[in-house]
């Protein structure tokens, strides 16, 4: 075996090793969240890498407190109206601001961007007043509410560039056929726009499905909690106890969900954030 | 089946006149095609009649009604895009019945519309098939089956053909005339391309700069082209332009010289210019022939381009830089180098005045 051979050899090592490391990195957190869950109690501070036993009984009490159910019901009733929300509005914003010509378009877009800028905690209390003018305080519709106002700026955004990529003559020829403005979305655009409209779709579900500050803000009772702040909140026998088996179990069972969800979108968010790189 | 009246059409885009003052009128069953170099206003003109671009100013009648203010699918025309432009996402049938479903016609109606589109353009084995699956030429005639499926009385075409290869193009091109003998509907056509002008058009409408130059049919504006722009775009080779010199007006034309052919009697009509005038003098390259050269008045073979079935001989005067063109059936027995005497068929001799237009032949000397 010569030098070049090894070197090649050596290359291809270091190539794999990166990407071992990378998987840890990214994946090791999660793992471990899997595998303390799958622990019973007794065993839960003992400092295993790898599963000895399994054991069902964290996801048992998870599943069977009412207040975790009513908080996955909450979470996905707000994601799923975040996500139809923030299309509809995005893709008929992504028309206006991609296809109609009107003098201040480019400033409407650029404060678009500006809104999603701000953090968080800086319009916390603006919205809470908002949030109370409109009586939703303690309500799923608060985090809707406020959810949008946060997904909506990115949506539009590559819903419009998307648009813009769409030929002129698509539209003209809709035209001709006589098609509305809401004809020519729905029928023409849309089917077009697929891979953007999941990708968009996608992002706006995770985020809706993760936030924690807004859902501890604007909720007050177990009743109308979503996911990330039951999590947060579930307690074990004693003040002094944290339930860490329970506490992962419950985060397993909502991140599959998302998980799932990307694996189905995957293909589809790729040629989605990659369209506009070159022309296809 | 309609006409089409343009009255004083106007179309201003922010500070840019791109449309100038257009009078024309588009008799019902006629095939118009547009023609200009690029930028001279023929595809915007197309866009306002079809209602893609709304109009300033002036009067747009489809018939006798003025639809200058008729969003496009009242106005029943039906348009063919440059790049086609057909829904990728929906199969050559769907493509073609859009319109149709849109205007709420029956599915009945619709089926017996889009089969019967299908049958004239040859489309019924691609039906099922989506646009991506469809060759250049297949794309174009769902392209015309789309525009036509609706029966729109008047089918506008914006540079259908600029998107096929060289071949193909001609076979479009003859089968887009058999349609409109079978059809029988007004057409509006816009190219860049004078060869599809000619070949297509009863009449020619010549744009520049946003204003008709001229309108007439192939053959008047091959024969009389009434500007020296008009006579330069039709006809390939283009015509020969040549600086010439008013020496007098006898009663019966008019007398020009003009350097290495010499004097010559037009019977084009010069009363108007003054003598010494300086004129243009137009010879299309067929109307030249060329002789052994006797004297001053000669011309420099600089190249001959053998193209089969002719010959395109180039010319330089003896002195300045004005380039001639022969064209003769091959072969030839002109060689690089040679010197050689222009004979100009003198009734296919074009006049431009200073102005560039035409000087009309007359009529007297013509009747004799």
């Amino acid at each position: 075996m010569n030098s070049r051979q090894l070197i090649a050899i050596a290359k291809r090592a270091g190539f794999w090793a990166l990407i071992g490391v990378l998987m840890v990195y990214a994946i090791f957190p999660f793992y471990y969240a899997v595998i303390t869950s799958l622990k019973p109690a007794s065993q839960l501070f003992r400092v295993d890498y790898w599963l000895n036993s399994v054991d069902f009984s964290n996801y048992e009490r998870v599943l069977t407190q009412g207040s975790f159910l009513q908080a996955i019901g909450n979470s996905v009733l707000v994601a799923v109206c975040v996500v139809f929300i923030a299309l509809l509005l995005g893709l008929t914003a992504a028309y206006a601001l991609g296809r109609v010509r009107f003098r201040g378009r480019n400033s409407v877009l650029l404060i678009v961007l500006g809104v999603s800028m701000f953090p968080q905690v800086a319009v916390l209390a603006g919205l809470f007043e908002v949030v109370r003018v409109l009586n939703i305080y303690n309500s799923p519709w608060a985090l809707v509410l406020s959810y949008t106002i946060f997904t909506l700026p990115f949506t539009v955004w590559v819903l419009t560039t998307f648009m813009r990529q769409l030929p002129m003559e698509l539209e003209e020829a809709a035209i001709m056929d006589g098609a509305t403005p809401w004809v020519t979305i729905t029928r023409v655009f849309m089917p077009l726009m697929w891979p953007a409209m999941a990708t968009t779709g996608l992002l706006a579900f995770i985020a809706a499905w993760n936030e924690f500050l807004f859902a501890l803000t604007f909720t007050l009772t177990d009743s109308q909690r979503t996911v990330p702040v039951a999590i947060a909140l579930i307690s074990g026998g004693s003040p002094h106890e944290l339930p860490w088996g329970t506490i992962m179990a419950a985060s397993v069972v909502v991140t599959v969900p998302l998980v799932v969800l990307v694996m189905i979108f995957q293909r589809r968010i790729v040629s989605g954030l990659t369209a506009g790189a070159v022309k296809g | 089946m309609a006409s089409v009246t343009l009255n004083k059409i106007n179309k201003v885009f922010g500070s840019t006149h791109i449309i100038n003052d257009v009078d024309l009128i588009i008799g019902d069953g006629e095939f118009v095609v547009f023609v200009g170099p690029s930028g001279c206003g023929k595809s915007t003109l197309l866009r306002l009649i079809a209602g893609l671009e709304s109009i300033t100013d002036g009067d747009l009648k489809i018939d006798d009604d003025v639809v200058n203010e008729l969003p496009p699918r009242e106005r029943g025309v039906g348009m063919v895009f440059q790049s086609y432009a057909l829904y990728p996402h929906m199969s050559v049938y769907e493509n073609m019945a859009f319109g149709l479903k849109l205007a709420k016609t029956d599915k009945q109606t619709v089926h017996e519309r889009v089969m019967a589109t299908a049958r004239i353009l040859q489309l019924e084995e691609l039906l099922e098939r989506k646009p991506k699956a469809l060759s250049g030429g297949q794309r174009q005639r769902v392209a015309m089956g789309r525009a036509m499926a609706r029966e729109p009385r008047i089918l506008l075409f914006d540079e259908p053909l600029s998107n096929l290869d060289a071949s193909l193009r001609v076979q479009m091109r003859n089968e887009i005339a058999r349609l409109h003998d079978r059809l029988g509907s007004t057409m509006i056509y816009v190219t860049h391309d004078q060869v599809e002008a000619m070949t297509l058009a009863d009449k020619i409408v010549v744009l520049k700069g946003g204003h008709i130059e001229q309108v007439g049919s192939p053959q008047t504006l091959y024969q009389q082209p009434a500007t020296k722009f008009v006579a330069g775009f039709i006809g390939s080779p283009t015509m020969n332009f040549m600086p010439a010199e008013l020496e007098d007006n006898p009663a019966e034309g008019c007398r020009v010289r003009a350097k290495g052919i010499g004097a010559l009697n037009l019977p084009q009509d010069a009363s108007a210019q003054r003598t010494n005038a300086q004129l243009t003098l137009g010879v299309r390259p067929e109307h030249l022939r060329l002789a052994p050269a006797e004297g001053d008045n000669a011309f420099e073979v600089v190249n001959v381009e053998y193209l089969g079935n002719e010959v395109y001989v180039y010319l330089e005067p003896m002195e300045g830089r004005t380039l001639l063109i022969h064209r003769s059936e091959a072969p030839c027995q002109w060689q690089v180098g040679q010197r050689a005497a222009l004979i100009a068929d003198l009734a296919c001799v074009h006049l431009f005045d200073g102005n560039d237009h035409s000087l009309a032949v007359r009529k007297t000397s013509a009747a004799a």
